[in-house]
């Protein structure tokens, strides 16, 4: 009798476990099935590097460089704001706050992760966007910049707390070791800890990043949604992740915009994964 | 003439005494071994030495600590710890090269000049005898070597930077006897042009390189006197007990 119930719920647990892989790799063919047959009408080549993005247009013109230089504007926005920020921040909490600020501050970062996205962009919208227009003398504050500003924001608490992490599990011998060969504070910081944490930190700030590309509401709010290639941080663009978003709800199903949009979702897919494995080798890396 | 000199020390730690009103004095260019079972303080005595202890956000003292007749307090404690270098029970090398493992440190105090680096490395390579079995591999990650190398690698770290006084921490604990050798003969060879404050778990390495030994016992300095009297005739019963290995 106890044989049979260890039998049971052993493969109750294996079915548990398969199953989570076989909704990905569901999820993962689909996504192939519907977006590969896109290329059937349509130049696999021309998809990626084509100009304009007009899809109920007649012809069609399905071009999405302006959605992936959106996409990668917005992100390498965000990413030189919220990198020197968020790492700066991990080293203040690791190496310089008293005990109870540290307290504060971890707590303060883990609810700003909290925050849903669509109340950031919300925010975003009525405060952010105002002050771009005011400040640059724009005809419109939906721009890349504000997208950018509000994705650091939202990038800010995945790096702080693994890079803080990876700072604190530097050997507490490395500190000592320089302060005893007479390195002041900052110096021990700069030249020991953050080398010791590198690769910590840089998996901290893949994994910001990971968030920031794949995010879709707040900058579907504050970026303008314009999909024309840009030529400076403080024009309107529009995203891959808001594109789908977008158009998916009016798309005809079967149509090749439908598949178009699917073949977005492969390339979104393959640029996620890619930072996910190297955020993946550096934390392996550590260890 | 005298390097340091301890008058009174007493030390907490929250609201254990590490230390009881040590009295004592580190004359130059000699090896004082402090022997002592653990937790008897003697690695609290030597990081006052460098003023480590007050990276420990619990610590208290009382007492003066004079170093060429100057209360270390009142100086700057970079500038002090240049002075006063400290080799760790383990070997720490850090992340880098074993070149780099020795420059960092010269460049952190504001040498720019790449020749006179190349030349402080290569001399305090040869000072603790690691420069003939590293002088083609110096490019090389410092986590290749062995843990007697490494260790040997931290005493030119600590050199390089030119210190007065070196203290070491247990710096054969994790060492075998051929490589413990070779940090002793370095050691032997170092007083005479530093001071060197040696702590040791090993009684029989304070007799074959102090020139004097001082005993702790739970936090009190029960004995210092040149090594051969400590350890053919002690004054305290309790020093007898420890050289002989009846506790500790």
């Amino acid at each position: 009798m106890r044989k049979l119930k260890e039998f049971i719920i052993e493969k109750l647990i294996l079915v548990c476990g398969l199953a989570a892989i076989f909704f990905v790799v569901l999820i993962f063919l689909f996504l192939l099935k519907e977006g590969l047959a896109l290329f059937k009408s349509v130049n696999p080549f021309a998809f990626i590097f084509g100009k304009s993005w007009y899809p109920i247009s007649e012809p069609a013109q399905l071009g999405i460089m302006p959605l992936i230089l959106g996409s990668l504007l917005v992100t390498l926005g965000a990413a030189i704001i919220s990198i020197p920020i968020g790492v700066a921040c991990a080293v203040y909490i690791s190496e310089v706050a008293p005990s109870k600020t540290k307290e504060i501050l971890k707590s303060g970062i883990e609810l700003l992760a909290a925050i849903p996205s669509v109340v950031l962009g919300f925010i975003g919208m009525v405060t952010l966007v105002p002050w771009v227009k005011s400040v640059f003398h724009l005809p419109t504050g939906l721009t890349a910049l504000s997208g950018s500003i509000m994705l650091a924001f939202m990038a800010m608490p995945t790096i702080v707390s693994v890079a803080e992490d990876a700072l604190y599990s530097v050997p507490k011998n490395y500190k000592e070791g320089a302060f005893a060969l007479g390195a002041t504070h900052w110096q021990t910081i700069y030249r020991v800890m953050l080398p010791a944490a590198s690769s910590g930190i840089v998996a901290a700030v893949m994994l910001g990043i990971g968030r920031v590309i794949g995010e879709t509401m707040a900058v579907m709010m504050i970026t303008g949604n314009s999909a024309i290639i840009p030529h400076s941080i403080l024009q309107p663009v529009r995203t891959l992740t808001a594109t789908i978003a977008a158009e998916m709800g009016e798309a005809v199903v079967g149509s090749e915009h439908y598949f178009a949009l699917f073949a977005i979702g492969i390339v979104l897919f393959v640029i996620s994964f890619i930072i996910n494995v190297t955020a993946d080798l550096f934390l392996h890396k550590r260890q | 003439m005298v390097k340091f000199e301890v008058h009174d020390l007493n030390v907490w730690f929250e609201k254990a005494q590490a230390l009881k009103n040590v009295n004592i004095e580190v004359r130059q260019n000699e090896i004082l071994s402090i022997i002592g079972p653990s937790n008897s303080g003697k690695t609290t005595f030597i990081r006052m030495l460098n003023r480590l202890n007050e990276l420990n956000p619990h610590f208290r003292m009382s007492g003066i600590v004079e170093l060429d007749r100057l209360n270390i307090r009142n100086t700057d404690v970079e500038a002090l710890r240049k002075r006063v270098g400290m080799v760790f029970a383990l070997p720490l090398p850090l992340p880098l090269s074993i070149y780099e493992n020795i420059a960092y440190g010269i460049r952190m105090h504001g040498l720019k000049n790449k020749a006179k680096i190349g030349q402080i490395v290569e001399r305090s390579l040869k000072q603790s005898y690691l420069w003939d079995e590293v002088k083609d591999r110096l490019d090389e990650s410092a986590f290749k070597l062995s843990g007697g190398q490494q260790q040997r690698l931290c005493i030119s770290r600590t050199l390089a930077v030119a210190p007065e006084v070196i203290l070491f921490d247990e710096p054969c604990s994790g060492l075998d006897p051929i490589s413990t050798a070779k940090v002793e003969e370095a050691m032997l060879e170092l007083k005479k042009e530093y001071t060197i404050v040696l702590v040791t778990n090993n009684v029989k390495q304070a007799a074959r390189v102090g020139d004097r030994t001082a005993f702790f016992l739970s936090g009190e300095l029960i004995e210092i006197d040149t090594t051969d009297r400590i350890f053919t005739v002690p004054k305290d019963q309790r020093t007898d007990g420890y050289i002989r290995g009846r506790f500790g």
